[in-house]
């Protein structure tokens, strides 16, 4: 056996099937690992795209905004806008009738309106004299509409012919096919859908029953009584909801031309014709029951087109009315798209169709040219001493340390400092830019001084011992060769730290600059806010109609970011140099 | 008032700067090489001098009147109110103020007219007083520098000396901004551990501060910082859950296997990423994610609530993520290549030179690039603030709205209760924020350096 010698195998341990499984199990490894690094990185990717896509697309719909045309008398000498504006309205649209649908008139104009006459007449540009044709800023709920926020208007010509006949207040419409099969059909649908609802909710009872009945033989006395008395509540429940489904089941099934009521609920119908729209309240498959809207100028036989909207009426802040108004107007062309100059001249304003970024870019400017001019020299002067004066010590450890740490500092600790020590110490005007720059100037001196010492210690010493052999003084060596020759990174690092402060938000809530402040700021000294709080402040608004305002506020926000990041990169690129 | 004064200091800075250029030229009498200093150096000594002075005595002026003027407003208080708690008598100095600013205050009384009065007065006498003493110490300074020059006068070498003073304050101005957070902090801090009990405050579990602050003090049971601290634990520890695996494969993808082409698309689009102001995450989580995620767990059966702190971690976790994948690409790229090279040339393969060779040479590193992104994600403020909820909420649910430690700072100083009442717990949770924040930091970059120290 000892002699016995193996014989080497016919294959090596490098090249055998098991070999080969084993390669390809690492390299199956290796291609899994790459596929992660793609997958994190298309993950990163993704939310980029899809938070910079729901600014934008948010963002592009305040580039118009919409005017309606309608005459008003305009006196010389006139002061009471709002009255203009209100008595145009009532002239515009006598028929409105009651006092919800004169409210509704008056909800279809901006409070802009009046704004702008004053503008105008102040600028001494306002036409007056009466019946003068003069284009009114729509509100924002009206504007939303038209952007087709709340819901899609669909118009369809119809098949047949129809014949009106009015009955009292409401008019009875006949055609001659079947053109309103669909609105019965939605109608039929809603039904359905609710009477499924309350059939699940019946489920629902039956299930809770199922449950306490299980229950029952553990419980005794009055607990006893009290889940029979629950399941008894849950039984009868159930006996209504049912019959409540069979009831809507009825309606849906029956047949002969029975009209069915439109609530508001459902999606809103209306039908144009002779001039005026009605509004449907019952439709059958051949036949509808309307309320004029906008009074007919006739009950003659003509063209006519059916018109839905798919937004139930309780679902928008438009009524049907103003829908009726506002169709009306465009059909006649007096409903303009212009483009919004507005949001970038004017201040906020709770109404979201007057707000603008003006007072905020302003404010913004302000407190970024304080922030710089406290940042930029003081923390050049810090990295000029650490660098090219400070004798390596414990004294200068520690300020390093300190500076390290500031910069990780939560930027709202800044805030709180900025609260205790320049509000309430300094006594620094609340909400002031001048407040707002002194806490961005100590967030961004971090930054600042890391940038800037790394760009005076990239300057060849080469330099400062030529400047030294020719008698400069040490002062006069950092100063007129060496701060000169690092002065493209030190520009670079300040203004990335200058764009980190046009972004911060945090501190400034701290120090009251999140007040909500329509007066444009004069000086450092005077209340203000700015850009990046201005969308704090309208995303929490309630008006839908900001939040478009909210992502073009920030669409603003990150343009001067990047015109000021493509600014530092040109900078390191054109002037950084390499020794 | 004082503007002005501060616009004369610089208007005699600028004239001192001229008039002092002037006399040194005049005392040479033609000849300027016989000055030992260049007339521009004459001139920005007195410069200098001037403005240091003036500025200097306006700015220590008026840290002194305030530290004064408050306790000469606090001795306003007539003594017939009999006595008041902190709380009440700031109160009523703060309305006092606003009476005399002509702003709005809480309430209208004749103590508080008494201290609007006063504080008028006063004002009236610091910014007189001050002016004078300005604009009386700038005059004298520039009259002794003017005095002072002559041929032999070595201008250069005490400007220089100024100049070098001035670069020291400047970097001493970051020990001033440590010293300033620690003392604003810890001095509120003390006054609320005063009234309140330390460990009611760190253990309690119910957090509603201002419920009863009426009464004029608080009441312990209600300022536990439990729930505050585990809704930050919990949003911070679902961002890190999204920001530590892509941050970390993003690093490791784009040190070893990227091409230069794919890194030059890649990076800037990382730093996109970490260039976005937080208010614009904080947006993106309110407006698009929350909802998203409601109607998504709505479909699968899932009860999610529109303030859920799933939103507000996932959003603040994609915002860490170039924070990690930065820093980590960094310490990844700081392995020396002689250890990558002894790996492949033992046969190991790229993967398993990263897993077993890179990974854990850098492992400090990435270990301290996850501490700063907790400690970034703890002091995160905008996207909780407009993402997460307000009431305290003791839950380990993601799905629940949870509220964290800056979001009720925000709550308590922007709200409607009086700032001298919000500003303890307010302060108090700031300081705990700083003092987690300062650790976690601390730690991370020991251990760099430590690593670093390693290879260099």
């Amino acid at each position: 056996m000892m002699s016995e010698t193996t014989m080497p195998p016919a294959v090596s341990v490098h090249t055998g099937e098991a070999a080969k499984k084993r390669m390809k199990k690492r390299h199956n490894a290796e291609k899994r690992l790459r596929a992660y690094g793609i997958i994190a990185i298309s993950l990163a990717a993704l939310a980029l795209v899809a938070l910079l896509y729901n600014v934008f697309a948010r963002a592009v719909s305040v580039r118009t905004e919409h005017y309606i045309t309608v005459a008003a008398d305009i006196s010389k000498d006139e002061n009471d806008f709002l009255k203009v504006v209100k008595t145009a309205a009532r002239e515009a649209f006598p028929f409105a009738s009651g006092r919800t649908q004169k409210r509704e008139v008056y909800g279809l104009f901006s409070d802009g309106a009046a704004d702008d006459m004053r503008d105008a007449a102040e600028a001494g540009t306002l036409e007056a004299g009466s019946g003068i044709q003069r284009r009114f800023l729509l509100s924002d709920s009206v504007d939303l509409y038209l952007r087709g926020v709340f819901g899609t208007l669909e118009e369809r010509e119809p098949e047949g012919a129809l014949t009106l006949s009015e009955d009292g207040k409401t008019v009875l419409l006949q055609s001659t096919a079947a053109d309103f099969n669909d609105a019965l059909g939605l109608v039929k649908a809603g039904l359905a859908q609710q009477s499924e609802r309350l059939r699940r909710e019946a489920e629902r009872q039956s299930a809770g029953i199922e449950t306490l009945t299980a229950r029952l033989p553990s419980l005794e006395g009055p607990e006893l009584d009290d889940t029979k008395a629950q399941i008894e509540g849950f039984k009868a429940k159930r006996a209504q909801l049912s019959g409540q489904a069979d009831a809507l089941d009825a309606t849906i099934m029956a047949q002969g031309g029975e009209r069915l009521k439109l609530t508001n609920r459902m999606p809103s119908f209306f039908v144009r014709s002779n001039d005026g729209i009605l509004k449907l309240t019952e439709v059958s498959s051949t036949t509808a029951l309307g309320k004029p809207l906008i009074p007919l100028s006739g009950t003659a036989a003509g063209a006519w087109s059916l018109l839905s909207l798919d937004r139930p009426e309780i679902g928008r802040p438009v009524k049907d009315f103003q829908v009726a108004l506002v169709e009306d107007l465009r059909a006649k062309d007096r409903i303009e798209e212009v483009t919004n100059w507005r949001f970038f001249t004017s201040s906020d304003s709770t109404q979201p169709e007057i707000a603008g970024i003006y007072g905020a870019l302003i404010g913004s400017m302000w407190t970024m040219l304080v922030t710089f001019s406290l940042a930029f020299p003081i923390g050049v002067m810090a990295a000029i001493y650490l660098e090219e004066f400070a004798p390596r010590n414990r004294w200068t450890d520690f300020i390093e340390v300190n500076i390290n740490n500031l910069a990780a500092v939560p930027s709202i600790v800044f805030g709180l400092l900025g609260l205790a020590v320049f509000l309430h110490f300094f006594g620094v005007p609340r909400s002031s830019p001048l407040a707002g720059g002194l806490v961005l100037a100590l967030m961004t001196l971090p930054t600042i001084i890391i940038a800037s010492r790394a760009s005076i210690r990239a300057v060849p010493p080469s330099i400062r011992s030529a400047a030294l052999g020719l008698g400069a003084s040490k002062v006069q060596t950092t100063f007129h060769h060496v701060l000169p020759l690092a002065m493209p990174g030190i520009l670079t690092g300040t203004i990335i730290g200058m764009a980190q402060a046009l972004g911060e938000t945090a501190p400034l809530l701290m120090i009251g600059m999140v007040a909500f402040i329509t007066a444009v700021p004069e000086g450092i000294t005077d209340s203000a806010t700015v850009l990046p709080v201005q969308v704090f402040n309208w995303a929490n608004a309630s008006e839908r109609a900001f939040d478009m305002r909210t992502a073009a506020a920030i669409a603003v926000l990150l343009g001067f970011l990047v015109v000021m990041n493509m600014i530092a990169i040109i900078l390191r690129k054109r002037f950084e140099r390499r020794w | 008032m004082l503007s002005w004064v501060a616009l004369i200091v610089t208007l005699m800075t600028a004239g001192a700067f001229v008039a002092s250029r002037h006399r040194a030229r005049s005392v040479a009498h033609g000849d300027l090489a016989a000055l030992h200093s260049r007339p521009v150096y004459h001139g920005a000594y007195t410069a200098l001098r001037v403005a240091i002075a003036g500025f200097g005595v306006l700015i220590v002026g008026l840290i002194l009147s305030n530290i004064g003027l408050r306790a000469a407003l606090f001795a306003a208080i007539p003594d017939s109110l009999g006595t008041l708690s902190q709380i009440e008598r700031d109160l009523i100095v703060s309305d006092g103020v606003a009476i005399a600013a002509g702003e709005v205050a809480s309430r209208t009384d004749a103590a508080r007219e008494a201290v609007g009065a006063r504080y008028n007065t006063l004002m009236m006498a610091r910014n007189i007083g001050l002016a004078v003493l300005t604009l009386g110490a700038a005059a004298f300074v520039y009259l002794r520098s003017i005095t002072q020059i002559s041929v032999p006068f070595r201008a250069r070498n005490r400007t220089e000396k100024i100049v070098q003073g001035l670069l020291m304050v400047s970097a001493g101005i970051a020990i001033l901004t440590t010293i300033g957070i620690v003392a604003s902090l810890l001095g509120q801090t003390l006054v609320f551990f005063s009234e309140i009990p330390i460990t009611k405050f760190l253990f309690g579990t119910l957090w509603s501060p201002l419920s009863g602050v009426h009464s004029g003090s608080m009441d312990p049971d209600k300022v536990g910082a439990i729930p505050l601290f585990a809704g930050t634990l919990l949003i911070t520890f679902i961002a890190m859950l999204v920001a530590v695996p892509v941050g970390l494969f993003a690093a490791i993808f784009l040190s070893d296997f990227a091409s230069n082409r794919a890194r030059g698309i890649i990076k800037p689009m990382l730093e996109i990423l970490a260039g976005i102001p937080t208010v614009v995450y904080g947006f993106f989580a309110a407006i698009t994610v929350a909802p998203f995620l409601r109607d998504t767990g709505a479909a699968v059966g899932l009860t999610i609530s529109s303030e859920s702190a799933l939103a507000a971690g996932v959003v603040m976790g994609i915002m860490i993520i170039p924070f990690i994948s930065s820093l980590s690409d960094d310490v990844i790229n700081a392995v020396p290549q002689s250890l990558r090279d002894g790996s492949y040339g033992l046969g190991a393969t790229k993967a398993e030179t990263i897993r077993k060779v890179i990974l854990p040479a850098a492992l400090p590193g990435i270990v301290s690039a996850v501490l700063l992104g907790v400690s970034r994600a703890i002091g995160e403020t905008m996207i909780v603030v407009m993402a997460a909820g307000q009431g305290a909420n003791l839950t380990a649910n993601p799905f629940e709205a949870v509220t964290t430690v800056t979001v009720q700072i925000v709550a308590l100083i922007t709200g409607d209760t009086e700032a001298a009442t919000a500003a303890g717990p307010a302060f108090t949770l700031g300081f705990t924020l700083f003092c987690v924040t300062l650790i976690f930091n601390v730690i991370a970059l020991r251990l760099v350096r430590k690593y670093q120290e390693s290879y260099d």
